[in-house]
């Protein structure tokens, strides 16, 4: 087995929200103690509904933010932030919305080249242009395009070119946060074949970052279920579709529409909604909504155990 | 006779570039009790059309139609005044931002009470019951506390809550819901779906869905259209929709849903919806369709029969003549 290009352990992100001049500041957990090892040419998904931390997970692994405790290494080098710049190139990001993440003033030669000039001052602008008219044939979009600004591209090309700017710098992490939310179906499909085949050409890792647990089920090998910025389960895709064993993750799947009208509805129906972050349920932060709830469950906070499928459950499915 | 009826529908957009056709000759029926979804991507003119029956477009918008009645009035000729009185009333419409369709400066309690001021003329007293009793149909908790909340106080699902029971407070007979659950996470959006169907088993309005999601549609609706670069290019009942469409563009669609990929990669459609100047002379999904030949690229086909789901196309699929062949 391959050693792992990025491991993460017990990674958190606490903001402190409010608080005036009598009152304390509260403590929000947003990304509250997460563990994951990522391998080269998998792909591995975050899945959890919005305020789960998946976007603050996404953050912290990009070194945009500082972790509040715990840490994580890329390639066996353990990230500080005194040597976030050098190993900020080796993991890149794609966001989710390809109309916000382009600039709008600046044409696609230089969207692509510009990671270069400032992190490869040493290339010369021959070698940039060749390296960024490459990557468009890699993204499958055409040579003439390198001139255009981003209004002249459908919301499908732009992904490919968000794409092209992550991969200038030759990552071998990729964060992909909700990459296809965005666009049309028959467009997204587009989308998700070309990262397949990148994913292969490069043996490019992905943090693959969705509420859409369709597509999650295509692109993934592993998935880590997060709620209320905890992991609740974690283990290999065929695992957790086919066996549930958190009964989040198993309501999450059920909730999912399913495109065959034939097919039987049995939805578990969830009564409430998240919690606030800021008051997190002291024992299992699912209890509140769960349906096999127990005292035990309201008193005690069940751990996600190191086995290879595990959940953070006392009285798991299955 | 059924309750929305619509004949050769088209809306025509002024642009500065010129004239835009947003819904190209749509038909459209809904029958009371029925649950009608209008499926289709961005810019196919889904909401445009239902939005141009409610005389929600703006002045820039030119509505023709040959036939425009709903529950017995002419919606073509009716005078804005008159047409007041039933959008809101018997017609009502859900929108897909909640956060952005509530007014933040008035509590919810306020809002949702004026149209009950407005439509149906109940007393304070009348309205706050009224009230009451419609956020508790629609599952809010603690209404009596909730009616004097802000939205910007609620989540996104419950401000969505809030949306339905204004819509439904005049007990209309039609509902139209475009994207209702869109910005919503999914297990919110499972409990929506639900209020939305067991609303409609309880008063037996019809309900029109609007949405871009195929599995919203094949779990919500009865009967689905599908619409592509604002013309409807097949209807039909959800079951036989989903097994034998007729549309290549449905069929297309269909097959590049990622769970019903059967090889990890997923088929695609080429190219893009076409636009304002890129449009083609014949069928519209003719450059990107795999079956069209030069026929398909110089006429535009008229609708099939109702057996072939009125799909506007030369060459159906699914027909007993092509599995023969």
């Amino acid at each position: 087995m391959t050693a792992p290009i990025m491991t993460a352990t017990a990674l958190a992100r606490h903001y402190e929200v409010g608080g005036g001049i009598f009152s304390k500041p509260k403590t929000l957990k947003a990304v509250g103690g997460i563990d994951f090892a990522l391998f080269p040419g998998k792909t591995l998904a975050v899945v959890g509904e919005s305020g789960c931390g998946k976007s603050t997970l996404a953050r912290l692994v990009t070194m945009i933010e500082e972790p509040t405790s715990g840490s994580f290494a890329i390639d066996g080098k353990t990230v500080l932030p005194e040597n976030w710049a050098s190993l900020r190139s080796s993991i890149q990001i794609v966001f989710q919305d390809p109309y916000g993440s382009l600039n709008p003033r600046q044409r696609i030669a230089q969207i692509l080249e510009e990671p270069l000039v400032i992190n490869r001052p040493e290339m010369s602008r021959a070698e940039r242009e060749a390296k960024a008219r490459e990557m468009i044939k890699l993204v499958g979009l055409r040579p003439e395009h390198y001139d255009r600004y981003p209004h002249m591209f459908s919301g499908g090309q732009r992904q490919r070119i968000a794409i092209a700017r992550a991969l200038m710098l030759d990552p071998k992490v990729l964060v992909l946060d909700e990459p296809v939310s965005a666009l049309d179906l028959s467009i997204q499909s587009a989308v998700l074949n070309l990262l397949i085949d990148l994913q292969e050409r490069l043996n490019l890792a992905y943090l693959f970052i969705s509420h859409d647990l369709s597509v999650v089920k295509h692109i993934s090998d592993d998935v880590i279920v997060m709620y209320l910025g905890r992991a609740v389960e974690r283990g290999s895709k065929d695992a957790v579709f086919a066996g549930a064993k958190h009964p989040y993750t198993k309501a999450l799947l059920s909730a999912t529409p399913q495109a065959d009208p034939k097919a039987p509805k049995e939805r578990i129906k969830l009564s409430g909604e998240l919690p606030s972050p800021l008051a997190v349920p002291d024992g299992c932060p699912f209890a509140p909504r769960c349906w096999k709830v127990q005292d035990k469950c309201r008193s005690e906070r069940p751990e996600l155990s190191a086995d290879a499928h595990a959940a953070a459950c006392f009285f798991p499915e299955n | 006779m059924s309750l929305l009826r619509i004949r050769n529908l088209s809306v025509d957009f002024a642009t500065a570039s010129g004239k835009f056709r947003a819904v190209d000759q749509v038909d459209q029926d809904v029958d009371t009790g029925e649950i009608l979804a209008i499926v289709g991507e961005s810019g196919s003119g889904k909401s445009v059309s239902m939005l141009a029956m409610m005389g929600l477009l703006p002045w820039t918008a030119t509505v023709t139609a040959d036939e425009m009645t709903f529950d017995g009035h002419n919606l073509l000729t009716m005078n804005t005044k008159a047409r007041r009185k039933i959008v809101g009333n018997d017609l009502a419409m859900i929108f897909q931002e909640p956060m952005s369709s509530l007014n933040p400066c008035f509590p919810v309690g306020w809002q949702i009470k004026e149209s009950l001021r407005v439509h149906l003329g109940l007393n304070r007293k009348q309205r706050h019951a009224r009230a009451i009793e419609l956020f508790e149909q629609v599952g809010i908790p603690d209404p009596e506390r909730r009616l004097s909340a802000f939205p910007h106080q609620m989540s996104g699902g419950m401000n969505q809550r809030v949306m339905i029971a204004m819509a439904i407070a005049c007990k209309p007979k039609l509902l139209i819901a475009d994207e209702p659950t869109t910005a919503l996470d999914v297990t919110i959006q499972a409990q929506i779906l639900d209020l939305l169907a067991s609303l409609r088993d309880e008063t037996g309005m019809g309900l029109v869905l609007i949405t871009h999601d195929m599995g919203v549609v094949a779990e919500t609706a009865e009967r689905v259209s599908v619409q592509y670069a604002g013309q409807k290019i097949e209807e039909q009942r959800v079951v036989p929709l989903f097994d034998e469409p007729h549309h290549p563009y449905t069929n297309a669609l269909l097959d590049a849903l990622p769970e019903r990929a059967t090889e990890k990669r997923l088929p695609t459609i080429p190219g893009v919806v076409p636009g304002q100047f890129d449009r083609p002379a014949g069928c519209l999904f003719s450059p990107r369709c795999k079956f069209a030949d030069a026929k398909c690229k110089a006429e535009s086909p008229a609708p099939q029969s109702d057996a072939l789901g009125r799909a506007r196309c030369f060459y159906p699929l699914n027909t007993d003549q092509r599995q023969a062949s």
